[in-house]
């Protein structure tokens, strides 16, 4: 019994010590499968490259079109609840009848605000806008009338009310005609809607064909190394062994594939940023598009590598275990 | 090492390749199986690496009853054997170093032991300086003893060669043999199938003759004559 304490921690030790050796075995043999799958990559670099940039096409589908979606919705939440009702006056008001008439307005208790766009300011925008510039050089006198924008107090949801003031408003003798322009953004919000949702069908198909990709990609790839996967297996290579090198390629894919999309993304937004900041300073907007981010980044990367990992798991464990000998 | 009783095998189709086989070799023996093509000499050797699992009967391959070897510990049941076929079975996308080295990388070992045993291997079949060629680059001589360098790198307990010799001249035939010899002498168990009558007579070990999958004879280096 006394000697058993000291016979017990050298045990403990020697656990220990194996417990180590494993585990620095373990890791040894993950390192070189992670090193040789880039091997191989590198081996056959356009077969690998084509597969990859087919998975960064396909991760760049959806992932655009979302960011496309929150770009939308990002102005068009500058939009809704500041509706406004456009009301353009007749031809023969002048600009200081206009300015009149706004100041009454804004006594309305339904009217929040009303502001006016001059005559010469609302031909310098149509101008700057249409690109008939020159056309309207041509003609000696402004054919625009004055305009003035009205918010009301109303919310979007409560259209009699609107209508009602619209009514109202359009009854003045100076006004020609009032818009308002809240349905189409009703109908924007709802067509947003169905292309979110038109998005997340095509988001799911392209994910199968990543999956259906890799899992080919891997399965010629445990075809042409069958010579190689029968020595190993005589040489007494277990399953997770020789499954290894496959996943990390799977993995390989995954991370190429999303880097890929990650250019192609980036590299199309900065070609649409000048172009929209553009138009986005004719509307006076200092609306900018927003980019992937850190955070998309890494969603998309690790998007990438789960499919990766799913598809070459699935032709490992569908394929492997065809290969004799057992 | 090895004992087979009764053994039968009889593959999926319902061929019968081996049939009641009753066979002792000792630990450290060196014995040659031979028999026509179709024998059964290369079903034996599968039987006792659990390439395929006999039908009747009892293994016993050292120590370890082969029926109780579970799937799942089949690699590790191999990692005792070294193998050599007559097709080589090199690996023709890596150089000569790493497809000797392809047996200790399996079992996981260190980089610096790897090199020191691949090193003392190719050493023993003269090939050393040849260690960073493909195997493309190699006669069939050499790429034989590439065969030779892995099968033993890992020091298996025992070397299981299916028709070794098959594609090369009696000279290097000879030379391969001799190899074998010497690794037999520090104690492997060597099995060595093959149909080169002559030469498993002159080199005076324990001869195991099939025909139609049974045990003809069982003799040290006699005049039987396996027709
Ligand atoms: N995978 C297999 N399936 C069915 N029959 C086989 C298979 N392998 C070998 N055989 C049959 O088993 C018998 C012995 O074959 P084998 O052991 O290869 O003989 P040897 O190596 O002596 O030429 C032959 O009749 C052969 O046709
Ligand atoms: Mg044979």
């Amino acid at each position: 019994m006394s000697a058993t304490p000291a016979k017990n921690t050298r045990a403990k030790k020697s656990v220990k010590t194996e417990l180590k050796r494993r585990f620095d075995m373990w890791l040894l043999q993950h390192a070189q499968a992670l090193v040789f799958s880039l091997g191989q990559y590198a081996k056959h670099p356009i077969n690998n490259l084509l597969t990859t940039a087919v998975i960064g096409i396909s991760l760049a589908l959806p992932t655009s079109f979302y960011l496309l979606l929150d770009n939308v919705r990002l102005v068009s939440s500058g939009w809704d609840g500041s509706l406004q009702v456009t009301l353009f006056l007749q031809n023969d008001v002048s600009d200081d009848d206009a300015f009149t008439i706004a100041k009454q307005l804004q006594t309305n208790q339904k009217i929040d605000d009303a502001t006016v766009i001059k005559r010469a300011d609302a031909l310098a925008e149509y101008q700057t806008l249409s690109g008939f510039a020159d056309a309207l050089d041509a003609l000696d006198e402004n054919p625009l009338p004055a305009v003035i924008i009205v918010h009301p107090t109303l919310d979007s949801a409560d259209e009699k009310d609107i209508a009602a003031l619209i009514t109202e408003l359009e009854k003045l003798p100076e006004v020609d005609n009032a818009q308002y322009d809240s349905q189409w953004i009703n109908r924007l919000l709802y067509l947003l809607d169905i292309v979110n949702r038109v998005i997340i069908i095509l988001s799911t198909l392209l994910a199968l064909a990543v999956l259906l990709i890799v899992g080919n990609t891997i399965r010629l790839a445990i075809f042409n190394r069958r010579a190689e996967i029968e020595i190993t297996k005589l040489f007494g290579g277990t399953d997770s062994f020789i499954q290894r090198p496959f996943l990390y390629s799977g993995l390989w894919y995954g991370i190429f594939g999303s880097l890929i999309a990650w250019l192609l993304i980036t590299v199309s937004m900065q070609m649409l940023r000048g172009p929209v900041k553009q138009m986005a300073n004719l509307y006076a907007s200092d609306f900018e598009l927003i980019g992937l981010g850190i955070g998309n980044s890494l969603m998309m990367l690790g998007i990438g590598v789960t499919l990766g990992l799913i598809g070459s798991w699935i032709s490992v464990k569908r394929h492997l275990r065809a290969i004799e000998p057992v | 090492m090895i004992r087979f009783t009764n053994v039968n095998m009889a593959y999926p189709g319902g061929n019968e390749a081996l049939k009641n086989i009753n066979l002792d070799i000792a630990q450290g023996a060196m014995v040659y199986i031979t028999g026509r093509s179709g024998a059964g000499k290369s079903t034996l050797l599968r039987l006792i690496a659990l390439i395929d699992r006999h039908t009747r009967g009892q293994i016993i391959v050292n120590g370890q009853n082969l029926e109780r070897v579970r799937n799942r510990r089949i690699p590790l049941f191999r990692r005792h054997i070294g193998f050599m076929f007559q097709d080589h079975r090199l690996l023709f996308d890596r150089t000569v170093f790493d497809n000797v080295a392809l047996p200790l990388v399996i079992a996981g070992y260190r980089h610096q032991e790897i090199k020191k045993r691949v090193h003392a291997a190719l050493d023993k079949v003269s090939l050393l300086t040849k260690m960073n060629s493909y195997p493309m680059a190699l006669s069939g001589g050499e790429q034989q003893r590439v065969g030779v360098a892995r099968a033993v790198v890992h020091r298996p307990a025992l070397l299981l060669a299916d028709e070794p010799t098959g594609n090369l001249d009696p000279a290097l035939s000879w030379d391969t043999m001799k190899l074998f010899e010497q690794f037999n002498q520090v104690g492997v168990t060597v099995l060595i199938a093959s149909h080169d009558l002559d030469m498993i007579k002159r080199m005076q070990k324990r001869i195991i003759t099939l025909k139609n999958g049974r045990l003809l004879s069982n003799s040290t280096s006699s005049q039987e004559d396996s027709e």
